[in-house]
Protein backbone atom coordinates (compact mmCIF):
# COMPACT_ATOMS: atom_id res chain seq x y z
CA UNK A 1 0.00 0.00 0.00
CA UNK A 2 1.56 3.30 -0.97
CA UNK A 3 1.51 6.45 1.15
CA UNK A 4 -1.20 8.89 1.66
CA UNK A 5 1.46 12.13 0.89
CA UNK A 6 4.05 11.96 -1.67
CA UNK A 7 7.64 10.62 0.11
CA UNK A 8 10.36 13.29 0.17
CA UNK A 9 8.78 15.46 3.54
CA UNK A 10 10.71 15.25 6.67
CA UNK A 11 11.03 12.41 8.71
CA UNK A 12 9.75 12.73 12.53
CA UNK A 13 12.35 12.25 14.93
CA UNK A 14 11.73 11.84 18.78
CA UNK A 15 13.01 15.56 20.13
CA UNK A 16 16.51 15.68 21.63
CA UNK A 17 15.07 16.39 25.02
CA UNK A 18 12.90 13.15 24.92
CA UNK A 19 9.50 14.85 25.56
CA UNK A 20 8.36 12.82 23.04
CA UNK A 21 9.93 10.07 22.62
CA UNK A 22 7.59 7.55 23.80
CA UNK A 23 4.86 8.93 21.37
CA UNK A 24 6.85 8.04 18.59
CA UNK A 25 8.14 4.21 19.87
CA UNK A 26 4.38 3.50 20.42
CA UNK A 27 3.50 4.78 16.61
CA UNK A 28 6.31 2.26 15.58
CA UNK A 29 4.05 -0.73 17.71
CA UNK A 30 0.53 0.55 16.29
CA UNK A 31 -0.13 2.00 20.07
CA UNK A 32 -1.29 6.13 20.89
CA UNK A 33 0.41 6.86 23.48
CA UNK A 34 -0.52 10.34 25.10
CA UNK A 35 1.20 11.97 28.09
CA UNK A 36 -1.12 11.59 31.37
CA UNK A 37 -0.21 12.52 34.88
CA UNK A 38 0.33 10.19 37.47
CA UNK A 39 -0.99 12.71 40.32
CA UNK A 40 -4.62 14.05 39.35
CA UNK A 41 -4.27 11.30 35.97
CA UNK A 42 -5.19 14.14 33.68
CA UNK A 43 -4.23 13.62 30.03
CA UNK A 44 -2.16 16.77 28.09
CA UNK A 45 -1.10 16.81 24.34
CA UNK A 46 1.29 18.23 22.77
CA UNK A 47 3.78 17.06 25.26
CA UNK A 48 5.40 19.09 28.28
CA UNK A 49 7.05 18.50 30.99
CA UNK A 50 5.07 19.16 33.82
CA UNK A 51 1.08 18.91 33.99
CA UNK A 52 -0.64 22.07 32.80
CA UNK A 53 -3.52 20.61 35.22
CA UNK A 54 -1.82 20.36 38.51
CA UNK A 55 2.13 21.09 37.76
CA UNK A 56 3.29 18.38 38.81
CA UNK A 57 6.22 16.89 37.33
CA UNK A 58 4.73 13.20 37.45
CA UNK A 59 3.66 13.12 34.08
CA UNK A 60 4.37 9.46 32.08
CA UNK A 61 2.47 8.50 28.97
CA UNK A 62 -0.64 6.09 28.51
CA UNK A 63 -1.60 4.42 26.00
CA UNK A 64 -4.86 4.99 24.21
CA UNK A 65 -7.56 4.36 21.71
CA UNK A 66 -7.08 5.50 18.31
CA UNK A 67 -10.54 6.42 18.07
CA UNK A 68 -12.16 9.99 17.83
CA UNK A 69 -13.84 12.95 16.14
CA UNK A 70 -12.88 15.91 13.31
CA UNK A 71 -12.42 18.35 15.83
CA UNK A 72 -11.37 20.46 12.34
CA UNK A 73 -9.89 20.15 8.62
CA UNK A 74 -8.23 21.67 6.01
CA UNK A 75 -8.46 20.45 2.16
CA UNK A 76 -4.90 21.81 1.05
CA UNK A 77 -3.96 23.12 -2.68
CA UNK A 78 -1.03 24.74 -2.51
CA UNK A 79 2.18 22.79 -2.47
CA UNK A 80 4.25 23.76 0.62
CA UNK A 81 7.14 21.70 0.10
CA UNK A 82 8.78 20.34 -2.65
CA UNK A 83 7.77 16.57 -2.66
CA UNK A 84 4.31 17.88 -2.64
CA UNK A 85 4.42 19.63 -6.20
CA UNK A 86 2.40 16.71 -7.92
CA UNK A 87 0.32 15.98 -4.78
CA UNK A 88 -2.56 17.37 -6.21
CA UNK A 89 -5.27 17.93 -2.94
CA UNK A 90 -5.05 16.81 0.24
CA UNK A 91 -6.83 16.27 3.68
CA UNK A 92 -5.12 17.18 7.17
CA UNK A 93 -7.82 16.99 10.41
CA UNK A 94 -7.46 17.43 14.07
CA UNK A 95 -8.80 15.20 15.69
CA UNK A 96 -10.28 15.23 19.44
CA UNK A 97 -9.64 12.00 21.53
CA UNK A 98 -12.71 11.66 23.80
CA UNK A 99 -10.89 8.84 25.78
CA UNK A 100 -7.77 10.80 26.52
CA UNK A 101 -9.36 13.92 28.07
CA UNK A 102 -10.47 15.28 24.46
CA UNK A 103 -6.66 16.63 23.67
CA UNK A 104 -6.19 16.65 20.23
CA UNK A 105 -3.81 15.47 16.64
CA UNK A 106 -3.09 16.21 13.46
CA UNK A 107 -2.97 13.62 11.05
CA UNK A 108 -4.19 13.03 7.38
CA UNK A 109 -7.36 11.63 6.18
CA UNK A 110 -7.61 8.92 4.08
CA UNK A 111 -9.35 8.28 1.34
CA UNK A 112 -10.48 10.77 -1.82
CA UNK A 113 -8.93 14.05 -0.86
CA UNK A 114 -12.19 15.71 -2.39
CA UNK A 115 -14.66 13.95 0.52
CA UNK A 116 -16.62 16.09 1.90
CA UNK A 117 -15.31 17.21 5.19
CA UNK A 118 -17.71 17.05 8.04
CA UNK A 119 -16.59 18.46 11.83
CA UNK A 120 -17.89 15.88 14.39
CA UNK A 121 -17.54 12.89 12.04
CA UNK A 122 -16.23 9.49 14.06
CA UNK A 123 -12.81 8.57 12.56
CA UNK A 124 -10.51 5.63 13.57
CA UNK A 125 -6.49 5.56 13.37
CA UNK A 126 -4.75 3.86 10.95
CA UNK A 127 -1.13 3.66 11.03
CA UNK A 128 1.42 4.55 8.20
CA UNK A 129 5.11 2.68 8.50
CA UNK A 130 8.01 4.27 6.93
CA UNK A 131 10.07 1.36 7.55
CA UNK A 132 12.57 2.46 4.59
CA UNK A 133 13.72 5.51 6.64
CA UNK A 134 16.75 5.31 8.49
CA UNK A 135 15.53 5.98 11.62
CA UNK A 136 12.27 4.17 10.36
CA UNK A 137 8.84 5.79 11.82
CA UNK A 138 5.73 5.81 11.95
CA UNK A 139 2.53 8.33 11.15
CA UNK A 140 -0.84 8.20 12.18
CA UNK A 141 -3.40 8.43 10.37
CA UNK A 142 -7.06 8.29 10.17
CA UNK A 143 -10.40 7.07 8.28
CA UNK A 144 -14.11 7.60 8.23
CA UNK A 145 -16.04 5.13 10.91
CA UNK A 146 -19.50 4.32 11.19
CA UNK B 1 -1.09 57.06 47.45
CA UNK B 2 -2.61 54.96 44.77
CA UNK B 3 -1.38 55.19 41.53
CA UNK B 4 -3.36 54.76 38.34
CA UNK B 5 -1.22 51.82 36.22
CA UNK B 6 -2.96 52.97 32.73
CA UNK B 7 -1.00 54.07 29.32
CA UNK B 8 -4.12 55.79 28.65
CA UNK B 9 -3.02 59.28 27.58
CA UNK B 10 0.94 59.00 28.72
CA UNK B 11 2.61 58.71 25.35
CA UNK B 12 2.23 60.95 21.69
CA UNK B 13 3.30 59.38 18.43
CA UNK B 14 4.98 62.33 16.83
CA UNK B 15 6.71 60.75 13.53
CA UNK B 16 5.72 57.59 11.26
CA UNK B 17 7.38 56.66 7.54
CA UNK B 18 7.96 53.09 6.05
CA UNK B 19 10.78 52.98 3.08
CA UNK B 20 9.15 52.20 -0.23
CA UNK B 21 8.00 48.60 -0.32
CA UNK B 22 8.65 46.10 -2.50
CA UNK B 23 7.73 42.56 -3.72
CA UNK B 24 8.92 39.94 -1.66
CA UNK B 25 12.66 40.03 -2.25
CA UNK B 26 12.78 42.48 -4.66
CA UNK B 27 14.17 45.04 -2.04
CA UNK B 28 17.30 46.62 -3.59
CA UNK B 29 19.15 47.27 -0.37
CA UNK B 30 19.60 45.19 2.53
CA UNK B 31 17.36 44.95 5.27
CA UNK B 32 19.69 46.57 7.63
CA UNK B 33 20.29 50.03 5.73
CA UNK B 34 16.03 49.41 5.01
CA UNK B 35 15.62 50.25 9.07
CA UNK B 36 17.76 53.06 9.29
CA UNK B 37 16.09 54.48 6.51
CA UNK B 38 12.68 54.53 7.85
CA UNK B 39 14.37 55.22 11.28
CA UNK B 40 15.66 58.54 9.92
CA UNK B 41 12.40 59.03 7.74
CA UNK B 42 10.27 58.61 10.98
CA UNK B 43 12.47 61.37 12.88
CA UNK B 44 12.24 64.15 9.81
CA UNK B 45 8.35 63.48 10.13
CA UNK B 46 8.50 64.12 13.64
CA UNK B 47 11.02 67.22 13.20
CA UNK B 48 13.84 65.75 15.73
CA UNK B 49 17.30 64.81 15.29
CA UNK B 50 18.28 61.10 15.07
CA UNK B 51 20.54 61.53 18.33
CA UNK B 52 17.41 62.64 20.85
CA UNK B 53 16.71 58.69 19.94
CA UNK B 54 16.73 56.67 23.40
CA UNK B 55 14.99 53.36 22.76
CA UNK B 56 14.01 51.06 20.47
CA UNK B 57 10.78 48.44 20.56
CA UNK B 58 10.31 46.01 18.00
CA UNK B 59 8.44 42.42 17.81
CA UNK B 60 8.69 39.25 15.79
CA UNK B 61 12.31 38.64 16.21
CA UNK B 62 13.49 41.86 14.04
CA UNK B 63 16.89 41.19 12.97
CA UNK B 64 17.79 45.32 12.88
CA UNK B 65 19.20 45.33 16.47
CA UNK B 66 18.72 48.21 19.06
CA UNK B 67 22.23 48.93 19.98
CA UNK B 68 23.40 48.25 16.69
CA UNK B 69 20.71 50.74 15.51
CA UNK B 70 21.79 53.01 18.61
CA UNK B 71 25.48 53.10 16.82
CA UNK B 72 24.75 53.17 13.42
CA UNK B 73 22.75 56.35 13.90
CA UNK B 74 24.81 57.97 16.54
CA UNK B 75 22.09 58.39 19.06
CA UNK B 76 23.38 59.87 22.25
CA UNK B 77 22.04 57.15 24.70
CA UNK B 78 20.69 54.03 24.48
CA UNK B 79 18.01 53.60 27.50
CA UNK B 80 15.55 50.67 26.49
CA UNK B 81 15.87 48.28 23.78
CA UNK B 82 13.10 46.16 23.98
CA UNK B 83 11.66 43.00 21.94
CA UNK B 84 8.15 41.64 21.80
CA UNK B 85 7.71 37.41 21.94
CA UNK B 86 6.31 36.07 19.47
CA UNK B 87 6.39 35.38 15.80
CA UNK B 88 4.62 36.76 13.00
CA UNK B 89 2.61 40.51 13.83
CA UNK B 90 1.27 39.08 17.41
CA UNK B 91 3.23 42.35 18.75
CA UNK B 92 2.65 44.53 17.04
CA UNK B 93 0.84 46.49 19.06
CA UNK B 94 2.73 45.35 21.96
CA UNK B 95 5.40 46.99 20.64
CA UNK B 96 3.66 50.24 20.90
CA UNK B 97 2.53 49.24 24.43
CA UNK B 98 6.08 48.42 25.57
CA UNK B 99 7.72 51.61 23.95
CA UNK B 100 4.86 53.51 25.51
CA UNK B 101 5.49 51.69 29.34
CA UNK B 102 9.11 52.70 29.09
CA UNK B 103 8.02 56.44 27.92
CA UNK B 104 5.46 56.16 30.84
CA UNK B 105 7.80 54.74 33.40
CA UNK B 106 10.67 57.35 33.03
CA UNK B 107 12.87 54.60 31.58
CA UNK B 108 13.13 56.82 27.75
CA UNK B 109 12.06 59.94 26.09
CA UNK B 110 11.80 59.13 22.59
CA UNK B 111 11.16 55.46 21.28
CA UNK B 112 11.07 54.27 18.02
CA UNK B 113 9.01 51.07 16.99
CA UNK B 114 10.29 49.46 14.47
CA UNK B 115 9.76 47.13 11.62
CA UNK B 116 12.38 45.80 9.04
CA UNK B 117 12.10 43.43 6.39
CA UNK B 118 14.17 41.56 3.53
CA UNK B 119 13.31 38.37 3.49
CA UNK B 120 15.32 37.64 0.32
CA UNK B 121 18.45 37.93 2.09
CA UNK B 122 16.81 35.76 4.99
CA UNK B 123 14.58 32.95 3.58
CA UNK B 124 10.83 33.24 3.81
CA UNK B 125 8.03 32.84 5.97
CA UNK B 126 5.40 31.32 4.21
CA UNK B 127 7.03 28.23 3.20
CA UNK B 128 8.14 24.80 4.63
CA UNK B 129 11.56 23.56 6.17
CA UNK B 130 14.06 22.06 3.73
CA UNK B 131 15.58 19.60 6.00
CA UNK B 132 15.44 16.20 6.26
CA UNK B 133 14.18 15.48 9.27
CA UNK B 134 11.99 17.54 11.34
CA UNK B 135 11.59 17.50 15.70
CA UNK B 136 9.52 19.00 18.54
CA UNK B 137 6.35 20.32 17.75
CA UNK B 138 6.78 20.05 13.80
CA UNK B 139 7.29 16.78 13.78
CA UNK B 140 3.82 16.51 15.34
CA UNK B 141 2.63 18.43 11.84
CA UNK B 142 5.10 18.63 9.08
CA UNK B 143 4.89 15.08 8.08
CA UNK B 144 1.53 14.99 7.37
CA UNK B 145 1.90 17.89 5.06
CA UNK B 146 0.89 20.60 7.57
CA UNK B 147 3.41 23.51 7.74
CA UNK B 148 2.80 26.83 6.02
CA UNK B 149 0.91 29.88 8.34
CA UNK B 150 -2.18 29.64 5.75
CA UNK B 151 -2.52 26.06 7.14
CA UNK B 152 -1.58 26.57 10.76
CA UNK B 153 -4.63 28.87 11.01
CA UNK B 154 -7.00 27.46 8.42
CA UNK B 155 -8.56 24.97 10.94
CA UNK B 156 -9.44 27.45 13.65
CA UNK B 157 -11.10 29.17 10.85
CA UNK B 158 -13.04 26.63 9.80
CA UNK B 159 -14.31 25.90 13.05
CA UNK B 160 -15.34 29.30 13.76
CA UNK B 161 -17.06 29.24 10.50
CA UNK B 162 -18.45 25.86 11.49
CA UNK B 163 -19.34 27.04 14.65
CA UNK B 164 -21.08 30.15 13.57
CA UNK B 165 -22.48 29.49 9.73
CA UNK B 166 -19.98 31.90 8.79
CA UNK B 167 -20.29 31.98 4.58
CA UNK B 168 -17.13 32.73 2.48
CA UNK B 169 -18.49 36.07 1.55
CA UNK B 170 -17.46 37.75 4.79
CA UNK B 171 -13.70 36.46 4.77
CA UNK B 172 -14.05 38.01 0.88
CA UNK B 173 -15.16 41.57 2.26
CA UNK B 174 -12.05 41.78 4.74
CA UNK B 175 -10.28 41.35 1.15
CA UNK B 176 -12.07 43.45 -1.05
CA UNK B 177 -12.09 46.07 1.42
CA UNK B 178 -8.30 45.78 2.10
CA UNK B 179 -8.02 46.24 -2.41
CA UNK B 180 -10.09 49.04 -2.07
CA UNK B 181 -8.86 51.08 -0.01
CA UNK B 182 -5.37 50.46 -1.74
CA UNK B 183 -6.46 52.12 -5.01
CA UNK B 184 -6.21 55.73 -2.87
CA UNK B 185 -2.80 54.74 -1.56
CA UNK B 186 -0.20 55.14 -3.90
CA UNK B 187 2.25 53.44 -1.50
CA UNK B 188 0.30 50.29 -1.95
CA UNK B 189 1.75 47.34 -4.47
CA UNK B 190 -1.97 46.75 -5.33
CA UNK B 191 -2.21 50.32 -6.29
CA UNK B 192 -4.03 50.18 -9.65
CA UNK B 193 -4.66 46.70 -9.22
CA UNK B 194 -8.27 46.32 -8.11
CA UNK B 195 -10.06 43.20 -7.06
CA UNK B 196 -13.84 42.27 -7.38
CA UNK B 197 -15.84 39.81 -6.29
CA UNK B 198 -15.96 38.23 -9.16
CA UNK B 199 -11.68 37.81 -8.85
CA UNK B 200 -11.61 37.13 -5.65
CA UNK B 201 -14.39 34.00 -6.61
CA UNK B 202 -11.98 32.91 -8.81
CA UNK B 203 -9.07 32.59 -7.74
CA UNK B 204 -7.36 29.46 -6.26
CA UNK B 205 -7.81 27.88 -3.21
CA UNK B 206 -4.68 27.71 -1.16
CA UNK B 207 -6.11 25.99 2.04
CA UNK B 208 -9.36 25.71 1.87
CA UNK B 209 -11.48 28.20 3.35
CA UNK B 210 -8.35 30.38 2.33
CA UNK B 211 -8.81 31.62 -1.57
CA UNK B 212 -5.29 33.12 -2.65
CA UNK B 213 -6.83 36.61 -1.80
CA UNK B 214 -7.02 35.74 1.65
CA UNK B 215 -3.61 35.13 2.61
CA UNK B 216 -1.14 38.42 3.10
CA UNK B 217 1.34 38.74 0.68
CA UNK B 218 5.24 38.24 1.98
CA UNK B 219 6.96 41.94 1.14
CA UNK B 220 10.29 43.50 1.72
CA UNK B 221 10.21 47.55 3.10
CA UNK B 222 10.89 48.79 6.62
CA UNK B 223 8.47 51.23 8.67
CA UNK B 224 8.69 53.40 11.87
CA UNK B 225 6.90 55.20 14.29
CA UNK B 226 8.44 57.87 17.01
CA UNK B 227 6.88 58.11 20.33
CA UNK B 228 7.20 61.07 22.92
CA UNK B 229 5.98 61.95 26.32
CA UNK B 230 2.01 63.16 25.65
CA UNK B 231 3.08 66.15 27.19
CA UNK B 232 5.27 67.29 24.63
CA UNK B 233 2.52 66.04 21.66
CA UNK B 234 1.93 69.78 20.75
CA UNK B 235 5.80 70.47 20.34
CA UNK B 236 5.31 68.70 16.83
CA UNK B 237 4.62 69.28 13.35
CA UNK B 238 1.95 66.89 13.19
CA UNK B 239 -1.92 67.30 15.08
CA UNK B 240 -1.39 65.51 18.60
CA UNK B 241 -1.91 61.58 18.63
CA UNK B 242 -2.20 60.23 21.73
CA UNK B 243 -1.79 56.34 22.77
CA UNK B 244 -5.37 55.62 24.38
CA UNK B 245 -4.85 51.83 25.37
CA UNK B 246 -2.37 48.96 24.34
CA UNK B 247 -2.58 45.56 25.73
CA UNK B 248 -1.17 41.61 24.27
CA UNK B 249 -1.29 38.68 25.42
CA UNK B 250 -4.17 35.68 25.40
CA UNK B 251 -6.01 33.52 27.36
CA UNK B 252 -5.51 30.51 29.06
CA UNK B 253 -3.65 27.25 27.22
CA UNK B 254 -3.32 29.66 23.82
CA UNK B 255 0.36 28.37 23.66
CA UNK B 256 -0.80 25.14 24.37
CA UNK B 257 1.51 22.74 21.05
CA UNK B 258 -0.24 20.65 18.55
CA UNK B 259 -3.22 22.46 17.76
CA UNK B 260 -4.41 21.88 21.38
CA UNK B 261 -5.47 25.56 22.33
CA UNK B 262 -8.53 25.17 24.84
CA UNK B 263 -10.42 28.05 22.96
CA UNK B 264 -9.50 26.67 19.53
CA UNK B 265 -11.70 28.60 17.47
CA UNK B 266 -10.37 32.36 18.09
CA UNK B 267 -7.93 35.38 17.27
CA UNK B 268 -6.87 34.50 21.31
CA UNK B 269 -8.53 38.50 21.91
CA UNK B 270 -10.80 36.75 24.03
CA UNK B 271 -9.19 38.31 27.39
CA UNK B 272 -7.11 41.09 25.61
CA UNK B 273 -9.99 43.05 23.79
CA UNK B 274 -11.87 43.06 27.26
CA UNK B 275 -8.70 44.84 28.84
CA UNK B 276 -7.92 46.86 25.82
CA UNK B 277 -11.33 49.07 26.28
CA UNK B 278 -11.21 49.08 29.82
CA UNK B 279 -7.61 50.92 29.54
CA UNK B 280 -8.73 53.02 26.78
CA UNK B 281 -11.85 53.99 28.55
CA UNK B 282 -14.33 53.41 24.80
CA UNK B 283 -16.26 51.19 24.01
CA UNK B 284 -16.98 49.29 20.32
CA UNK B 285 -19.36 52.09 19.14
CA UNK B 286 -16.80 54.51 20.01
CA UNK B 287 -14.26 53.22 17.39
CA UNK B 288 -14.77 55.87 14.44
CA UNK B 289 -11.47 53.38 12.09
CA UNK B 290 -10.25 50.49 12.44
CA UNK B 291 -7.01 48.85 11.38
CA UNK B 292 -7.09 45.04 11.74
CA UNK B 293 -4.25 42.99 10.94
CA UNK B 294 -4.92 40.43 7.80
CA UNK B 295 -2.50 37.86 7.66
CA UNK B 296 -5.68 35.21 6.80
CA UNK B 297 -8.99 37.17 6.46
CA UNK B 298 -10.61 34.98 8.79
CA UNK B 299 -8.21 35.92 11.43
CA UNK B 300 -9.61 39.69 10.89
CA UNK B 301 -13.36 37.94 11.18
CA UNK B 302 -12.65 36.75 14.72
CA UNK B 303 -10.50 39.12 15.69
CA UNK B 304 -13.27 42.03 15.15
CA UNK B 305 -15.90 39.64 16.52
CA UNK B 306 -13.83 39.38 19.80
CA UNK B 307 -12.87 43.15 19.74
CA UNK B 308 -16.72 43.43 20.02
CA UNK B 309 -17.94 45.34 16.70
CA UNK B 310 -20.42 42.37 15.77
CA UNK B 311 -21.66 38.93 17.58
CA UNK B 312 -20.66 35.59 15.63
CA UNK B 313 -23.94 35.49 14.56
CA UNK B 314 -24.11 38.95 13.36
CA UNK B 315 -20.97 37.93 10.84
CA UNK B 316 -22.66 37.51 7.25
CA UNK B 317 -24.48 40.38 7.89
CA UNK B 318 -22.12 43.01 8.88
CA UNK B 319 -19.28 42.10 6.64
CA UNK B 320 -20.01 43.66 3.56
CA UNK B 321 -17.99 45.52 2.08
CA UNK B 322 -20.19 48.66 1.84
CA UNK B 323 -19.71 48.58 5.79
CA UNK B 324 -16.08 48.89 5.83
CA UNK B 325 -15.47 51.47 2.91
CA UNK B 326 -14.02 54.89 3.94
CA UNK B 327 -15.30 57.58 4.33
CA UNK B 328 -19.08 56.34 4.72
CA UNK B 329 -18.97 52.75 5.94
CA UNK B 330 -19.90 51.90 9.22
CA UNK B 331 -16.74 50.91 10.78
CA UNK B 332 -14.10 52.52 7.63
CA UNK B 333 -11.92 48.68 7.75
CA UNK B 334 -7.96 48.75 6.70
CA UNK B 335 -7.85 52.11 5.19
CA UNK B 336 -4.09 51.88 3.86
CA UNK B 337 -4.96 48.49 2.07
CA UNK B 338 -3.70 46.79 4.63
CA UNK B 339 -1.37 43.76 4.64
CA UNK B 340 -3.09 42.62 1.40
CA UNK B 341 -3.25 44.98 -0.67
CA UNK B 342 -0.57 48.18 1.07
CA UNK B 343 2.37 45.81 2.49
CA UNK B 344 2.50 43.45 4.94
CA UNK B 345 5.45 44.98 6.99
CA UNK B 346 3.65 42.57 9.90
CA UNK B 347 1.65 45.28 10.96
CA UNK B 348 3.38 48.55 11.39
CA UNK B 349 1.96 49.33 8.42
CA UNK B 350 -1.14 49.27 10.21
CA UNK B 351 -0.57 50.91 13.34
CA UNK B 352 1.13 53.38 10.85
CA UNK B 353 -2.23 54.13 9.24
CA UNK B 354 -4.10 54.21 12.26
CA UNK B 355 -2.04 57.24 13.35
CA UNK B 356 -2.38 58.89 10.17
CA UNK B 357 -6.42 58.49 10.52
CA UNK B 358 -6.28 60.46 13.36
CA UNK B 359 -3.15 62.98 12.45
CA UNK B 360 -6.03 63.71 9.14
CA UNK B 361 -3.15 62.40 6.70
CA UNK B 362 -5.15 59.21 5.25
CA UNK B 363 -5.03 58.51 1.83
CA UNK B 364 -8.98 57.36 2.75
CA UNK B 365 -9.54 59.68 5.79
CA UNK B 366 -12.43 58.71 7.81
CA UNK B 367 -13.97 62.38 8.71
CA UNK B 368 -13.44 63.21 13.05
CA UNK B 369 -11.42 60.19 13.34
CA UNK B 370 -10.94 60.61 16.94
CA UNK B 371 -10.65 57.03 18.00
CA UNK B 372 -8.26 55.08 16.03
CA UNK B 373 -7.91 51.23 16.43
CA UNK B 374 -5.24 48.50 15.59
CA UNK B 375 -5.69 45.35 15.87
CA UNK B 376 -2.51 42.94 15.23
CA UNK B 377 -1.61 39.42 14.43
CA UNK B 378 -4.73 37.19 15.61
CA UNK B 379 -4.12 33.45 16.06
CA UNK B 380 -1.07 33.61 17.21
CA UNK B 381 -0.16 34.16 20.68
CA UNK B 382 0.88 36.34 22.12
CA UNK B 383 -1.60 38.99 20.44
CA UNK B 384 -2.18 42.62 20.60
CA UNK B 385 -3.68 45.81 19.72
CA UNK B 386 -3.92 49.25 20.46
CA UNK B 387 -6.26 52.61 20.43
CA UNK B 388 -5.08 55.82 19.44
CA UNK B 389 -6.85 58.82 20.03
CA UNK B 390 -6.99 62.27 19.26
CA UNK B 391 -6.73 65.41 21.06
CA UNK B 392 -10.82 65.20 21.94
CA UNK B 393 -10.12 62.03 24.14
CA UNK B 394 -8.35 63.38 25.93
ZN1 LIG C 1 -1.60 16.63 36.95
Amino acid sequence: MSNYLHSGLPSPVAAGDGLDRQFWDGLREEQLRLQRCRSCRGWQWGPEFCCHHCRSFEVGYEATAAEGTIYSHQRVWHPVHPALADQGPYVIVLVELPMAGNVRIVGNLLGDPRQPLQIGAPVTGVFEHHNDHEPAFTLLHWKGRD
Amino acid sequence: MSIERTLRGKVAVVGVAETEYYKWGQSPEPEFKLALRAVLAACADAGISPAQVDGFSSYSNDRSEASHLAAALGTDELRVAVMQWGGGGGGAAAAVANAAAAIATGQAECVVVLRALAQGQFGRFGQGPRVATVSGNGAHSVPYGLMSAAQMFAMRVTRFMHDHDVHQNALRAVALASYRHAQNNPRALMYGRPLDEADYDASRWIVEPFHLFDCCQENDGAAAMVLVPADRAKDFPHRPCYLMGAVSGSHRGAGASVHNDPTYATASFTTVAPRLYEMAGVRPADVDVLQSYENFTGGVVMAMVEHGFCAPEEVNQFFRLENFVAPGGRLPLNTSGGNLAEAYMHGLGLTIEAVRQVWGESTNQVPDADVSMMIAGPMVTPVSSCIFGSQATQ
